[in-house]
């Protein structure tokens, strides 16, 4: 007798079907995982069950009656309850209001504060209803929605990538809460990607790819590597063509250490590097551990200590992004509008934004705009960007044409070392196959790229070296040859880099 | 110097007229930043509450009439406001800019006809047994009614924002809009509804100007009244009681001034005490924080420096002009002072603030 | 009914039609303001909008308002592009008055050409200073620029009365709150004879045209557009958001404090209480009005110099209030403000929801 029903849910976008014919069944009590990898249809397959999309087909039945929920109210008032990995707080406001503000008036009444009380003390999860939720670390924040939850007593509680935010211990007192959740009845659905977490919780696991259900196992009954190969795919691409030759240090981070200023970021600690001339460095790790603060970082837009950071062996770790440029170090954040590019602004300005320096697209102080459309009109041309014309609005492209603008605008600066966070995010596959070319060739011709990616399948077939961000620590780099998947999972996991060689030889 | 004129009953009781005003405008800005609306309009409908308020009590005869019309001409302004940001999507600093130069004119063009005309007294409440307490009586049990309303509303807005349900759903909108919005609360109307809140306040508290304090009518008889109001919610972290405390201290500020003109004292005598007090003030917030106090002990110095020479030459004077400044530049010291405590005040400030609210499909 | 859709890319007709749309709205509801106050619509109308322009005396007098507002607006026009809010021009107006006017009457009957050179160095210099104590405060305390700026004009108006009443004061004026007439090295010369049309207005078209080959032309006009379009983008490209502050802060109020001086050395010729007129203010209205483009903005500042001079003859032919003339101008800045919608969104007919 199954809790929740899912029949053949399908749901697509203008170009891209997140979902396709997805069917499986959910018991009272059980924990149930969707794995997959970013991008699979598991955000998209979980607002549907919590009423924020409408499948275009497929149904869903709640105890064996017919479910279809318009919005959250209705998912709410049938039982289901969800913690989103991105928390809908009010900073300045207590926990217990907090707490009152996603429920009805008429549930949220004087003995809140008791009530919150005694079911934070009953699921091991303390919580003071005085305190204000941006007092609150990030662990304790996630208590407040999953009490938000209980307070309503659901049958089905979805939680999305819960684990992505916390620490190893707060981890573990949630894994308590969940198991006593589930010994009461109550269905979990948990979405992760972390290989071992879904071993050690889960009962069954549904693994989604390409918005497909590809499987479904027991998770303790798999290793870490078939998770992950049924997860990633067995036509994992394996290393093209490593042939550069890979030459002297020409980047070294020292010690780098980095505090976040924001209480939802990650401070980067002890990060130690060494990049060669002609080599990709791949960096994987599951979002939020650290990469846009190691962007930022590299960029020169946040200072460190001169020292933390050689070029050449020459300090940068104190200089600004354009004395960087200057030295041969260009990025290109994640962000495509309004961190790498201005939205508003003509490609023909977005060339002049970080080409300035290297492209020498100034004459004292004067713009010369000729030669800032012509960079543009080149970067068009060499990367097959589409677009009217240089001055079109950088918001007016699509995805795909924006980022290869901006992977080309760094490229074709002919860059000593290039940093690229998630250069292919988002984008269509044959722009991702553009860029991806474009960094192999860029390296080939001896310049020194760093890759910041979530996904595996594009590190393992470009980068020379592999290396995971976790917490932001940075494990020490291994060839990626030499590496297996099931060590990647592990690595991303926050397993550490020994661990993950002693337990597997190079596949 | 004659000192002997100073009533000091007097003084307090001219302070907390002087600050009513202000009261009143601050709270009404209050909430509407709390639900995430910066109006920078707060000297337009003042000036037209001052001006509605004061034709039409002028022409039934009822103060009564008056400071409710005032308060209606006050929302209506605000709600143009409220229309251009919330629908319209206009920035909030140009608009909040325009509402105030349209209400300066428009108030004046309304005003033509009223200018050196006495409006209609409003009777200061002759409690019985009360009033005639000695000292307390007058302290406490003297003033009009509207000086107790605007007490009595400071706290029924600390009630509402603090005690009840509709507070918290305003609150947690100028928190964080999206958040409310995905929780399924109606960000625009909520907002509208604190708009225009805000506007009917400061429509009472040019009012209060035209048709009490003053009272009759001159053009721009705010004299950026409006601004200080916005300050003194910076001021007052965007809590209610402060706002009461920081309008008073201003009251006091403008008293001050006034009797320092009046009775020929050296102005360094009362501009010296004041350093000493927001000197002693800042050193108590930075030593509480942990910071250095250089400049809190600069005031200090400053401040013992003023009065010395206030003392040393009692018969000091300067021109009127200098001391109409005052207002003005302790708004400024004031705004640097909280805000070089950054951390604390934004925390207790709107985080929507001013931020432009517009839900997808 | 109708809803706002998003498009792509600003519309530029919309950018261009809005301002002459704002305008036309605003002569349609003042128009009926007029008639709601008993005057002949179309007769003042004609009178602020059309007869100025006719009258040789009242065009030359169009460059004499205009020129201070242009000045103005140029120099808030930055800022505003960057997300910097100087909206204490007037303020910054007045001291730049005052400083010229104390070096014109420091060196009273002294003759020689540098007196004017000098006195614009003190004006520019003083209106500068003045806008550079909200910018440092901002910078360094985080103290909000826009109410800083603002009570400053409010200090600056009562250090004029201060001055005029005090060290400015004319010795033979019979203690009214006036200086002396200033002498003729310390005012400007005149262009046109029989006009007031001084040299401040060519002044005035060569820093338009640096406004315009600095936002255009210059990496710097460059990283102010940026920082306020995209501040991430701005902090990624290495602009330090203090110095952009305090340029556009400081580039403001210099021009503000350069208008103050011509308009002390131009049509004044003396320091009086009665100076600032509100260019200042008017001045914020102009810049928005011309799309913060040195261009627009010249276009913009004589439209509002005609309502200035139109509405003078209003007052005295028709009776019109001058206060008429403030809440046009309140209006234009609504109707400019609310149909920028128009730029970025597009209004389309409410589809139907489809039910699935």
């Amino acid at each position: 007798m199954s809790l929740l029903s899912l029949r053949g849910l399908t749901k697509a976008y203008p170009g891209v079907v997140a979902n396709s014919d997805v069917s499986f069944d959910i018991a009272p009590g059980e924990v149930h995982a969707l794995l997959g990898e970013n991008g699979a249809g598991k955000s998209t397959l979980v607002k549907t069950i919590f009423g924020l999309v409408r499948p275009d087909a497929g149904e869903m039945t709640l105890s064996g009656r017919p479910y279809t929920p318009a919005r959250p109210g209705d998912a709410r008032a049938a039982g289901v309850a969800m913690v989103f990995q991105h928390f809908s707080l009010f900073e300045a406001m207590s926990v217990a209001e907090n707490i009152a503000l996603g429920m009805e008036a008429a549930q949220a009444g004087r003995d809140l504060p008791a009530r919150i009380r005694s079911v934070s003390a009953e699921y091991g999860l303390p919580l003071d209803p005085d305190r204000l939720v941006g007092d609150l670390s990030v662990g304790e924040r996630q208590r407040v929605e999953i009490v938000r939850c209980l307070l309503q007593e659901p049958r089905l509680l979805i939680m999305d990538e819960p684990t992505s935010v916390l620490t190893p211990q707060e981890v573990e007192v949630l894994f308590a809460t969940l198991r006593k959740l589930s010994a009461e009845g109550v269905a979990i659905l948990y979405i992760s990607h972390k290989l071992e977490e879904i071993r050690s919780l889960c009962d069954r696991a549904t693994i989604l790819r390409g918005g497909r259900v590809v499987g479904s196992c027991v998770p303790a009954q798999e290793t870490a590597k078939s998770l992950a190969e049924a997860m990633i795919g067995s036509a994992l691409a394996r290393p093209v063509a490593k042939s550069h030759a890979v030459g002297g240090i020409v980047l070294e981070l020292a010690g780098l250490a980095l505090p976040s200023p924001d209480p939802f970021g990650t401070s980067l600690r002890d990060v130690s590097l060494s990049l060669h001339k002609g080599e990709i460095l791949g960096i994987g790790g599951v979002a939020g551990n650290g990469q846009e603060e190691l962007q930022a970082a590299l960029s020169g837009e946040r200072r460190v200590a001169p020292g933390m950071i050689r070029l050449r062996g020459q300090e940068i770790g104190a200089l600004g992004p354009n004395r960087r440029r200057a030295l041969g170090l260009c990025t290109a954040p994640e962000e495509r509008l309004g961190h790498a590019a201005a939205p508003e602004m003509t490609l023909t300005e977005n060339a002049l934004l970080t080409g300035l320096t290297r492209e020498r697209l100034a004459n004292g102080g004067f713009v010369k705009w000729r030669a800032t459309a012509s960079f543009a009109e080149a970067i068009v041309r060499r990367f097959d960007v589409r677009t009217p014309g240089v001055d079109h609005a950088a918001r007016a492209l699509s995805g795909g044409n924006l980022q290869k603008f901006v992977v080309g605008r760094e490229v074709l600066q002919k860059p000593d070392v290039l940093v690229v966070n998630q250069p292919t995010w988002g984008v269509d596959a044959a722009a991702a196959a553009a860029i991806r070319a474009a960094l192999v060739t860029l390296a080939a011709g001896g310049a020194a790229v760093i890759v910041i990616s979530q996904d595996l399948d594009e590190l393992m077939e470009i980068s020379d070296r592999l290396a995971v961000l976790a917490g932001g620590r940075l494990s020490a780099p291994r060839p990626a040859a030499s590496l297996g998947i099931d060590e990647i999972g592990l690595m991303m996991g926050g397993s550490t880099v020994k661990d993950a060689g002693e337990t597997h030889a190079p596949a | 110097m004659d000192l002997s004129t100073l009533d000091p009953i007097a003084l307090i009781v001219s302070l907390i007229i002087a600050a009513t005003p202000l009261v009143l405008a601050a709270t009404g800005e209050l909430v509407t930043e709390k639900s995430g609306v910066l109006n920078l309009g707060v000297e337009g409908m003042m000036v037209f509450g001052a001006i509605t308020g004061f034709a039409a009590a002028v022409e039934s005869g009822s103060p009564w009439l008056g400071f409710l019309a005032s308060a209606t001409g006050g929302a209506v302004l605000a709600l143009i406001f409220g229309v251009m940001t919330q629908y319209l999507l206009s920035n909030q600093v140009a608009t909040g800019l325009a509402l105030t130069m349209f209400g300066l004119g428009l108030a004046a063009l309304i005003g033509q006809p009223y200018a050196g005309v006495k409006p209609p007294p409003f009777p200061r409440l002759d409690l019985p047994l009360l009033g005639d307490i000695p000292v307390l009586g007058r302290l406490l049990f003297s003033f009009d009614a509207m000086v107790y309303l605007s007490i009595l509303l400071v706290a029924a807005v600390w009630w509402f924002l603090a005690r009840t349900r509709g507070g918290m759903v305003l609150r947690a909108v100028g928190e964080n809009h999206d958040a409310a919005h995905s929780l399924g609360m109606k960000v625009v109307p909520i907002r509208l509804a604190a708009i225009a809140f805000g506007g009917a306040c400061a429509g009472l508290g040019g009012a209060y100007l035209s048709l009490v304090r003053v009272p009759q009518w001159t053009e721009g008889m705010t004299a950026g009244a409006g601004w200080i109001a916005l300050a003194i919610v910076v001021f007052a972290s965007w809590k209610p009681w402060r706002v009461l405390l920081g309008a008073y201290l201003f009251g006091g500020v403008t008293i001050l001034q006034l009797n320092t003109q009046a009775l020929s004292l050296n102005p360094a005598l009362p501009a010296g005490a004041g350093l000493i007090v927001v000197g002693l003030v800042w050193l108590g917030l930075a030593l509480r924080a942990g910071r250095p106090a250089g400049l809190a002990l600069a005031a200090l110095g400053l401040g013992a420096a003023a009065l010395a020479f206030g003392l040393a030459a009692p018969r000091f004077q300067i021109g009127s002009a200098w001391l109409s400044m005052a207002p003005y530049l302790v708004t400024i010291l004031v705004l640097v002072v909280m805000s070089r405590d950054r951390a604390r005040a934004a925390l207790n400030a709107p985080a929507s603030l001013g931020r432009v609210f517009h839900a997808a499909g | 009914m109708l809803r706002l859709e998003a498009r792509r890319e600003p519309s530029r007709a919309m950018l261009l039609l809005t301002p002459v749309l704002a305008v036309a709205l605003t002569v349609l509801f003042g128009g009926a303001l007029f008639a709601a106050l008993g005057k002949d619509p179309v007769a003042a109308m004609r009178v602020i909008f059309v007869d100025p322009l006719f009258d040789p005396y009242s065009r030359s007098e169009l460059m004499v308002k205009g020129a201070p507002l242009a000045l103005i607006a140029i120099g808030l026009s930055l800022g505003f592009r960057a997300g910097i809010w100087n909206i204490g021009a007037e303020g910054q107006f007045i001291m730049g008055a005052v400083a010229a006017s104390a070096v014109a009457l420091a060196f009273y009957d002294v003759q020689g050409l540098w007196l004017l050179p000098l006195m614009l160095v003190a004006g520019t210099a003083a209106g500068a200073g003045w806008a550079m104590i909200p910018a440092v405060l901002k910078t360094r305390f985080g103290a909000n620029e826009i109410l800083v700026s603002l009570m400053l004009v409010y200090v600056a108006e009562q250090f004029l009365i201060a001055m005029v009443s005090g060290p400015l004061r004319d010795p033979q004026g019979f203690n009214f709150p006036l200086s002396r007439s200033f002498h003729d090295s310390a005012v400007l010369p005149v262009l046109m004879e029989y006009t007031r049309v001084h040299v401040g207005v060519l002044v005035t078209l060569l820093v338009v045209i640096a406004a315009q080959v600095l936002m255009s032309r210059h990496i710097f006009g460059f990283r102010i557009r940026l920082s306020g379009e995209a501040p991430r983008a701005a902090r990624f490209a290495g602009v330090d958001r203090a110095h952009v502050t305090w340029a556009c802060m400081g580039l403001s109020g210099a021009a503000a404090g350069l208008a103050g001086m011509f308009e002390v050395a131009g049509p004044a010729q003396q320091l009086a209480p009665s100076l600032p007129v509100g260019y200042g203010f008017t001045a914020i209205i102009v810049a928005f009005l011309g799309r913060l483009s040195p261009p627009g903005i010249v276009l913009a500042a004589a439209i509002m110099a005609l309502t200035y001079i139109g509405g003078e003859t209003a007052q005295f032919a028709l009776g019109i209030p001058a206060a008429a003339n403030e809440t046009f101008r309140g209006m234009l800045l609504f109707f400019l403000l609310g149909l920028d919608i128009l730029v970025r969104y597009r209004l389309v007919p409410k589809r139907r929801e489809a039910r699935t």
